[in-house]
């Protein structure tokens, strides 16, 4: 117990440390732009993962989410000329509020039939998005104005930086609470979590729930950061994209959600010296990765480490 | 009947037939392994893709047509046994995202060696529309609606009549007891990739005359094909044929009389309304859970 | 007065009555025992009970209040629970977890002191470690305590599963097989457990197979055929009951 509680906080002081020092050993602006580009996807993982890695259940739809944050702000204050923090805020509420209505009839499903359903939810959003130009502006997307408060990037790094490191300590305070053990419950099985008395429904709804806030959230922040967002932020391979990362990192480990975040983030930027054959790597390590350590990078590491211990 | 109603139903149907076999190639790789194949839609745009490259080096079309099939096939064998067969035991999101990763490498691979470019492969048998009371329907329509059946017929036939069909059969009712009772599980696994493959670039080639393809063609014929496989009930290849001529219909009509802009939605509102109300689908098995 | 009354119920699967107007009542403070061939519906009778499954018609009452159709979390509300027959732990978690959950009903679930890691969340917790300690020292599993579950032995997880029914603080338990694939000795564990469960005042419900047993701790037990009353009574009733003998043997 008390070996895990310090692994918690010794995984916390790391990833503190590093966002700490990391600045030291950045000296331009694009790679600034890809480190806070990881905290955000690391932000929207985190609380995927919860749904997905703790809770046992699938979203093929998440990047819907992030979009309706992203949208929801660029609209609200862009049209409406709303402050950009309530604009966030009630971005958030709505995507909360939408997830909370189809979080039950969607959540009955299972396995591949949840998966399908995801998807298609994510699909009409997205499709929603590049067609109600007048709103959203379409395919070519639309600009919208910062936080005046946030005059460099610098800023931005610490701001993004310091929620990432709240998310990860509110996500493991979650899960080592009773709903947290709840949500392991149901996805270790749902019959037998009913019969000591966890409504299983009204957890997969709450999960579902939040991560999709966390996804809004980081939708807002992420388009005040970059003044300007693409439905392709909506869209499948985003949705893709955002699972990729949580399986890739390890399913049930926070930190493999930051991890999986990081290492996709960064792959793709590293490739393009391939040019033509970016793509087809990419695929090729993600396939290599996935068959050689089915489990994500952070669960196989650890149980390498358990087994030195016996 | 209106000409107007007719017209979209034609339409309709050779969508449909499309999603069909895109459909049923879900089925059968889900019936063999329980896993759902995300490069579905790739077997698909290597079709048609293979046909315009071996076209281009001059073959004549049923050979291209073939060899374009043959080549797609070698892939879904290939994704079996150095994808799926070394993962055997993983867990079915990480079986889900190797197939992503498929998907992926397959794009990528036919980016690189034919290019981004859109390419249009000569109709059958020519492009004269064919009137039927008062809409037109384009040969290749009817091709397309052809050899669906055709191809249905043959599946029908292999299933349920032939040694291996039936092993496929048995394996995905049972694996362990068709192991015991000395069925190949893993050459049923291997064939019934190649098979989807097989299928998956049939209609590739027949529809890339009237649609155009490229390296991307895939992705949405792919995701409507799961559509027709899910609301047929997954793992049910009749339910999936279903599945498929009801999507293709309905999105034909929605983009008729309602807004065209939301062609590609229809398909997806139809799935959720569906499993809404039948969470597993029009013709899935609703099972008890046993405890 | 009955703790739990059973009335007329019935279920169809496929046309097929797998409980079949079934009436018994249960009295509270009791080990009330349910036997029967395989396939006489005793699982199923179970799931009824416990709100897994929906009755085609009949009544449950528990007590004094009309039960059916409701959710089995509705019903560990009002302190019931049980194990199963095929194993169904929660694998991705430790012993202690397991039973942990088992608690849950109990403990302080706000989101937002959660979220945030309140203080009275820890502390909740911390208490509810040392109940649960308590309950894995019950069953004879305290050194499994911090043990992944899939690393544990077929016996333990037998075991585990009745702790983590006991951490919802039950009246009435049912327990379906609990010996089932165990040896003899480990049975003789599970036997010892069930009387101390007993002794705590706790109803106690049993389907189990091995006679012995049975007939050794049953305050009163039901036999079952094919979904129907075949009879009931106390052991000594239902031992010399020729219709019972005849089920067993075939005859």
């Amino acid at each position: 117990m008390n070996k895990l509680k310090s692994a918690r906080t010794g995984g916390i002081l790391v990833l503190m440390a590093i966002i700490a020092v990391l600045p030291l050993f950045l000296d331009n602006a694009f790679q600034f732009e890809i480190a806070i580009l990881i905290f955000f996807n690391a932000i929207v993982c985190i609380g995927l993962n919860l749904l997905v890695g703790y809770g046992g259940q699938i979203s093929l739809g998440h990047g819907a989410f992030v979009g309706l944050g992203a949208y929801g702000s660029a609209i609200l204050t862009m049209q409406q000329e709303w402050d950009p923090l309530l604009s966030m805020v009630v971005a958030a509420a709505f995507t909360g509020g939408l997830c909370f209505i189809i979080a039950r009839p969607i959540l009955k499903l299972k396995g591949h039939y949840l998966a399908m359903a995801t998807l298609g939810m994510g699909i009409i959003i997205s499709i929603v998005i590049n067609t109600e130009d007048q709103l959203t502006g379409g395919p070519d997307g639309m600009y919208v104005d910062g936080l005046s408060f946030m005059t460099d990037q610098i800023q931005w790094y610490w701001l993004i930086g310091g929620l990432l490191v709240f998310s990860v300590w509110a996500s493991l305070n979650l899960i080592h609470s009773p709903i947290g053990r709840a949500l392991r419950a149901v996805h270790g099985s749902e019959v037998a979590a009913e019969v000591v008395g966890v409504d299983t429904t009204q957890y997969k709804v709450l999960i579902f729930v939040v991560s999709g806030v966390f996804a809004s959230v980081v939708g807002s922040l992420g388009v005040y950061y970059s003044n300007f967002v693409t439905p392709d932020i909506a869209g499948f391979f985003h949705s893709i994209e955002l699972v990729v990362m949580v399986v890739f990192g390890g399913m049930a480990s926070t930190f493999g959600a930051v991890i999986g975040a990081a290492i996709l983030t960064i792959l793709p930027q590293v490739l393009t010296f391939l040019h033509d054959f970016e793509h087809l790597v990419f695929g090729l390590i993600l396939m290599l990765t996935m068959i050689f350590l089915p489990k994500g990078l952070v669960p196989t590491i650890a149980d390498f480490f358990k087994k030195g211990d016996k | 009947m209106s000409a107007e109603f007719l017209q979209f139903l034609f339409s309709g149907v050779t969508l449909g037939a499309t999603y069909a076999l895109v459909g049923l190639g879900f089925s059968i790789i889900y019936n063999a392994s329980h896993v759902i194949n995300f490069a579905q839609g790739e077997f698909v745009m290597m079709g048609g893709m293979g046909t315009v490259f071996f076209l281009g080096l001059g073959l004549p079309m049923p050979v291209a047509i073939l060899a374009a099939i043959a080549l797609t096939t070698l892939f879904g064998f290939g994704l079996e046994r150095f994808a799926i067969a070394p993962a055997r035991g993983a867990s079915v999101v990480t079986l889900i995202i190797i197939t992503i990763g498929a998907s992926i490498v397959m794009r990528g691979l036919v980016q690189v060696v034919w290019g981004k470019e859109f390419h249009a492969i000569p109709s059958f048998s020519g492009d004269e529309p064919i009137m039927i009371g008062g809409a037109t329907i384009l040969p290749q329509s009817l091709w397309v609606l052809g050899v669906t059946v055709l191809l249905v017929l043959a599946l029908r036939y292999f299933f349920e009549k032939t040694i291996m069909g039936k092993a496929i059969i048995a394996t995905s009712l049972n694996r362990d007891a068709a192991l015991l009772m000395g069925i190949n599980v893993r050459l049923v696994l291997f064939i019934s990739f190649g098979l989807s493959a097989a299928l998956g670039a049939a209609a590739g080639i027949l529809v890339a005359p009237i649609t155009l393809t490229n390296f991307e063609a895939g992705i949405m014929l792919g995701l409507k094909g799961f559509c027709a496989a899910i609301l047929g009930g997954l793992g049910n290849g009749m339910g999936a044929v279903a599945g498929g001529m009801i999507v293709g219909i309905a999105e034909a009509m929605g983009a008729g009389y309602w807004i065209s802009e939301y062609k590609d939605a229809v398909a997806f509102i139809l799935i959720l309304l569906v499993l809404f109300f039948k969470p597993s689908g029009l013709f899935g098995k609703t099972g008890t859970e046993r405890v | 007065m009955s703790l739990l009354k059973v009335e007329n119920l019935s279920i169809e699967f496929g046309g097929v009555k797998a409980i079949d107007d079934l009436t018994f009542t249960i009295e509270p403070g009791t080990i009330h025992s349910i036997i029967g061939p395989n396939g006489a519906g005793k699982t199923t009778l179970f799931n009824l009970i416990t709100g897994v499954y929906t009755p085609t018609s009949g009544t449950v009452l528990y007590d004094d209040e009309g039960v059916t159709g409701f959710k089995p979390f509705e019903l560990a509300a009002r302190g019931m629970s049980r194990t199963f027959q095929n194993l169904q732990i929660f694998f991705n978690m430790t012993a202690i977890e397991n039973v942990m959950v088992g608690a849950h009903l109990h403990l302080n679930r706000g989101f937002f002191s959660s979220f945030f890691g309140l203080p009275t969340i820890k502390e909740g917790d911390r208490h509810c470690r040392e109940t649960c300690l308590e309950l894995l020292d019950f069953v004879g599993l305290r050194d499994y305590a911090d043990t992944d579950t899939d690393s544990m032995p077929y016996g333990a997880l037998k075991r585990l599963e009745i702790a983590r029914a006991l951490a919802s603080k039950p009246k009435i338990l049912l327990l379906d097989e609990p010996a089932a694939g165990l040896n003899p000795a480990e049975s003789r564990e599970i036997d010892e457990v069930i009387k101390k469960v007993a002794e705590r005042g706790i109803t106690v419900v049993l389907v189990e197979h091995d006679m012995k047993m049975v007939m050794e701790i049953s305050d009163h037990i039901l036999v079952l055929d094919y979904g129907r009353k075949l009879t009931e009574g106390t052991a000594q009733e239902v031992r010399n009951n020729p219709d019972v003998i005849a089920a067993y043997l075939g005859g």
